[in-house]
């Protein structure tokens, strides 16, 4: 019996002190937080995206509070996260244009062929690295999805080789741009639907023997697109966002049938 | 005098096959001229060169065509005469594109006027050596390419006792530098000191692995009476010997500090080919316009050492080997432990080329992305003493904070871990990628 | 095959292994002593290796389908967990414990950590200590053996080596037998009780040499653990020969053997640094002396090395070597 009494005594004790002494820690090592930081870290979609440039959504919590960021970084918020923002802070800014991701570039498998048999890493930028990627068109999509896995809400799908955004469930944070090895992602308005699904520089000639779905440089589309909303660089027929295009005719005079409506 | 063997062996390195024999015995052919020879701006290690020619431009071998665009950059030559065709980028046997001009001979071969030998180069002073080295457009011809005048023209506060001439040539398949040495020995000997006078280095070695034996005789012999302080090194037979830092601690004991130079332990290294292009440029006055270029591999139908112009493809250097027998599944510029594969033969050789190599189905090794089981096997073979395995995960993690940590920017890319690999990882395209990643994000923390 | 030329990264060539032959390597070393146990034991080694690496084959097919995972049953692995598993089980075991302790080691031990490669413990010695656990009586029920040189009691007896001296030194405070010429020789070649696949030392060494010779393992695990465990029970011998067996018969013994060339050695589960090996090695025989000299269990082979597995990533951590061209004896960066 003394044995019970002395083995309840001496756990039971060590116990209390233990919990004395996290119940002191707690009350003198506290560190202080402006409760807001909390509240604007639960406000934000949580999806530390990266999109607003700062290492995930508590890090953008706390540049708001205390380095006076905007308060319309937060693409994936939207209106919403931005009105409450602007609520717990008294600031007031406009909401971004809604924006979504697009791959510029169409030559899947069946138009694009490859130029040689890549073996390693399945990674664009690893694949680039290594013979400057197998892909027939030196500009195109490679394929390997490293955009896709850094979506952090899964909204790139490869289809047929290439990498397709879906507008509906891109959240605009940006994270799939930085991937790719090719530069051949833009952040688009999502109201555009018309695009040119092409990125190639090279000249006619080349991108015809690369790719049947390629931009040749033929400016048909410049000339029949009102008031210059797309423009010439250099071989490469490129829309330019800021101006209205709405005009189907683009669309069906293309020869490389890469101008497309999405 | 013999020659001594080397007191000292860097950690790891591994045994492949040699392959030596296709071509070692193949005495160096020249090449008759292409139809058509494209000659890289980037050809060297740093800034590419700036193009001083356009398309119609008729050209004389040896003049400029390609001006250094920098310090750390090299001047690029016409390597025959002819006119231009084109000034265009294309790919690079290492992927990026750069611009390269493509020139058409005109079956003269013409010299650029102002070309003057200088037989007697001792009368030439430092300055002089270093500016001829500069004007010349040597760069490093064993593989990296690193400018051969920002090599002898060290910061004036180091100061280098020791020159090591690199003669390992631990790549297996290669026999360019070995052929060099049995046939040029005298001419590099005169070249390691021509070399040594601008570095004011008071000792030279010859470094040659001892499956050499020949190489070494021939070094040995036509050592120069009046040097005094040099030697011809045998190294053990051991991939990668000729890895500069790994061949400085084999023949000297002295290692070179971890992210530091040759220099910092007060040593240059330059390889056999370079030596020979110095003594070309110094002597004879003539630019760097051609290279010795072991062609061979099991479909080449006659393998053999070709002295050919910078700017020759592939096809043609195929071409004069006899062609090929059988299928080709594998295009390499290069050795095979680092060479870079290559989507056909079309791409041209450049400075560093020193080799094609060719391989059949039945050799191409293929990568998987097989789980790492931990045998430890890169770890005890790493030249460098890291530990592949983990920054190969750190990397398939995308972690390159740790990596970097875990010293990955200490790789050599030398290729020993992923030989030895039983579950067939691409570990060395983990650390390419994962090097290439940290330079990435501390340029961007400098800026 | 395409037409097209192969582009990967360097290196083009290879040393021709791969982790196929690495796995077909250690099965060949452990033909020798499978051969031994089935001469001593009979259809019942037989019995259980069969059960085991037929059940830890198809519960690694299985599993691996279940978890969507593509890699085939090809790279050998799980024949080897059967094998080492059914080695270390008593020759009287039930099928269907045997069974039972093999779809643990699959799936529990190996699949569900991510599979091959990803395994902290080895997934043999894991199903074998669950067994040990689960079923002590059954795990532990030995065949009859006769002692060549009995000091007392019955020269029959249905004990290990190990678990006799163990029960007799803690009942009559003297050792059950001398450890003579005879003994050792038994022990060496495998005319003892124990595990199917423990008893013969000879047959062990053998493939143990096979798989150095194919540079499967190093010698660094092997030679630090048998050595901790000589010098330690040396030791022991030395200070009371009276209650303690000489360090030969502590090598010859129980699973040390087996222990030492082919479960410590996983190349999963241990270091993969060179002193980290050596640091392995040693860890793994101070624990099991400490084991079976002051240990509730006669044998502390399993119990060491899956210790000492626990541990290996900090052994790796710990031993990572010096960088080329890093100031020597100064701290490493973390």
């Amino acid at each position: 019996m003394t044995m019970v009494i002395q083995t309840a005594l001496t756990i039971g004790g060590a116990g209390l002190a233990c919990g004395g002494l996290l119940a002191l820690a707690a009350k003198f090592l506290a560190v202080k937080e402006d409760p807001r930081i909390e509240e604007i870290n639960g406000i934000l979609p949580g999806a530390n995206c990266g999109g607003c440039g700062y290492a995930g959504c508590a890090a953008y919590a706390e540049a708001v509070l205390l380095k006076g960021a905007p308060i319309n970084l937060c693409a994936p918020g939207g209106a919403e996260v931005l009105g409450h923002l602007a609520d717990i802070t008294g600031e007031t800014a406009k909401v971004a244009e809604h924006k979504v991701a697009i791959v510029l570039c169409g030559g899947d498998v069946s138009y694009a062929p490859r130029k040689f048999d890549y073996n390693g890493v399945a990674d664009c930028r690893a694949a680039q690295a290594t013979g400057g990627g197998d892909k027939s068109c030196s500009y195109g999509c490679l394929g390997y999805a490293s955009c896709s896995h850094a979506c952090p809400v899964g909204a790139i799908e490869m289809v047929n080789g290439i990498a397709k955004v879906h507008r509906d469930l891109c959240i605009s944070c940006g994270s799939c741009i930085r991937t790719c090895p090719r530069h051949l992602i833009k952040m688009v308005p999502y109201a555009r639907t018309i695009h040119v699904m092409c990125s190639s520089k090279d000249k006619g000639p080349v991108v015809k023997k690369a790719c049947k779905v390629g931009c040749i440089g033929c400016t048909i589309c410049t000339k029949l697109a009102e008031n210059e909303s797309i423009k010439m660089e250099g071989f490469l027929a490129v829309v330019d966002y800021d101006k209205e295009l709405d005009n189907d005719a683009v669309i069906e005079k293309c020869p490389g049938k890469c101008i497309v409506r999405i | 005098m013999g020659f001594i063997k080397a007191k000292f062996n860097a950690p790891g390195g591994v045994h492949p096959a040699y392959h030596k024999d296709l071509a070692a015995e193949q005495p160096i052919a020249e090449m008759p001229l292409s139809a058509s020879l494209v000659v890289s701006m980037s050809q060297h290690l740093g800034k590419p060169a700036a193009p001083t020619v356009k398309k119609g431009d008729s050209v004389l071998r040896g003049q400029v065509i390609g001006e250094a665009a920098g310090f750390i950059s090299a001047a690029v030559h016409a390597p025959t005469s002819g006119t231009v065709k084109l000034v265009a980028d294309v790919a690079t046997a290492a992927g990026p594109r750069a611009t390269a001009i493509t020139i058409e001979p005109d079956g003269e071969d013409t010299w650029v006027e102002g070309i003057t030998p200088c037989p007697d180069w001792h009368q030439q002073d430092k300055k002089e050596i270093v500016e001829k080295i500069a004007a010349a457009g040597i760069t490093g011809m064993g593989g990296a390419g690193f400018p051969t005048h920002v090599k002898v023209s060290p910061p004036p506060d180091s100061e280098i006792d020791t020159l090591i001439l690199n003669g390992a040539e631990c790549e297996p398949y290669l026999t360019a530098d070995y052929r060099l040495m049995l046939e040029k020995a005298t001419e590099i000997w005169q070249g390691a000191l021509i070399i040594a006078k601008a570095l004011d280095a008071k000792t030279i070695y010859v470094a040659i692995e001892d499956n050499k034996p020949q190489a070494i005789a021939a070094m040995q012999e036509a050592l120069p009476a009046e040097v005094g302080d040099a030697q011809v090194v045998a190294l053990k037979t051991e991939y990668p010997q000729g890895a500069e830092k790994q061949q400085i601690f084999a023949v000297t004991g002295r290692e070179v500090p971890a992210g530091g130079l040759p220099l910092n332990v007060g040593i240059v290294v330059e390889n056999v080919g370079t030596t020979l292009a110095v003594w070309d440029a110094v002597v004879n006055g003539r630019p760097l316009t051609e290279r010795v270029t072991t062609v061979t591999g099991g479909p080449v139908a006659k393998p053999g050492n070709v002295l050919a112009r910078i700017g020759t493809s592939c096809a043609d250097m195929v071409e004069f080997c006899g062609g090929t027998e059988g299928p080709v599944a594998k295009i390499i510029s290069g050795g095979p432990m680092m060479g870079f594969a290559q989507a056909d033969m079309s791409g041209p050789t450049t400075k560093t080329t020193s080799g094609l190599l060719l391989l059949d189905p039945t050799s191409v090794h293929a990568y998987e992305s097989m789980p790492c089981i931990s045998c430890g096997r890169c770890v005890g073979v790493c030249p460098m003493n890291l530990m592949p395995n983990e920054l190969s995960q750190f990397l398939e993690a995308e972690d390159y904070e740790t990596a970097e940590a875990y010293n990955v920017m200490d790789c050599i890319e030398c290729g020993c871990c992923a030989f030895e690999c039983p579950a067939h990882r691409p570990l060395v395209q983990h650390m390419r990628r994962g090097k290439a990643q940290v330079m990435l994000n501390r340029r961007k923390q400098a800026s | 095959m395409s037409d097209l030329a192969i582009v990967s990264s360097s290196p083009h060539a290879h040393s021709g292994s791969s982790v196929r032959r690495i796995m077909l390597d250690v099965i060949i070393a452990l033909v020798p002593a499978l051969l031994v146990s089935v001469y001593f034991f009979g259809w019942d080694a037989l019995r259980l290796t069969l059960a085991c690496v037929i059940t830890c084959l198809a519960a690694e097919a299985l599993s691996r389908k279940a978890m969507g995972r593509n890699l085939g049953i090809d790279d050998l692995s799980a024949v080897i967990t059967g094998m080492l598993l059914a080695f270390n089980l008593p020759p009287t075991l039930p099928t269907w414990m045997a069974v039972v302790g093999s779809v643990f080691a699959i799936v529990i031990c190996k699949q569900l950590f991510g599979g091959i490669g990803y395994n902290p413990f080895n997934p043999a010695l894991a199903g074998r200590v669950m067994l040990l656990i689960s079923f002590p009586v059954f795990m532990t029920r030995w065949s009859e053996w006769t002692l060549p040189s009995p000091l007392a009691m019955d020269a029959v007896t249905s004990a290990t080596p190990l678990g006799l001296v163990k029960t007799t030194i803690g009942s009559t405070g003297a050792l059950p037998f001398t450890f003579d010429g005879t003994t050792m020789l038994q022990l060496f070649v495998g005319n003892q009780n124990g595990c199917i696949g423990e008893v013969s030392a000879a047959a062990l060494l053998l493939g143990g040499i096979y798989l150095l010779v194919r540079r499967c393992i190093t010698w660094h695990i092997p030679v630090a653990y048998l050595a901790t465990v000589a010098v330690f029970s040396g030791i022991l011998w030395m200070h009371h020969p009276q209650q303690n067996l000489p360090p030969h018969f502590h090598l010859l013994s129980g699973g040390l053997m087996l222990g030492a060339l082919f479960m410590a050695t996983d190349m999963v589960t241990s270091p993969v640094t060179k002193r980290g090996m050596l640091v392995f090695g040693v860890g793994c025989g101070i624990l099991t002396m400490l084991i079976r000299k002051w240990g509730g269990y006669p044998e502390g082979v399993s119990f060491a090395i899956l210790l000492m597995n626990a541990i290996t990533p900090l052994i790796n951590r710990a031993t990572r070597p010096r960088v080329f061209g890093a100031p020597k004896g100064g701290k490493k960066q973390s």
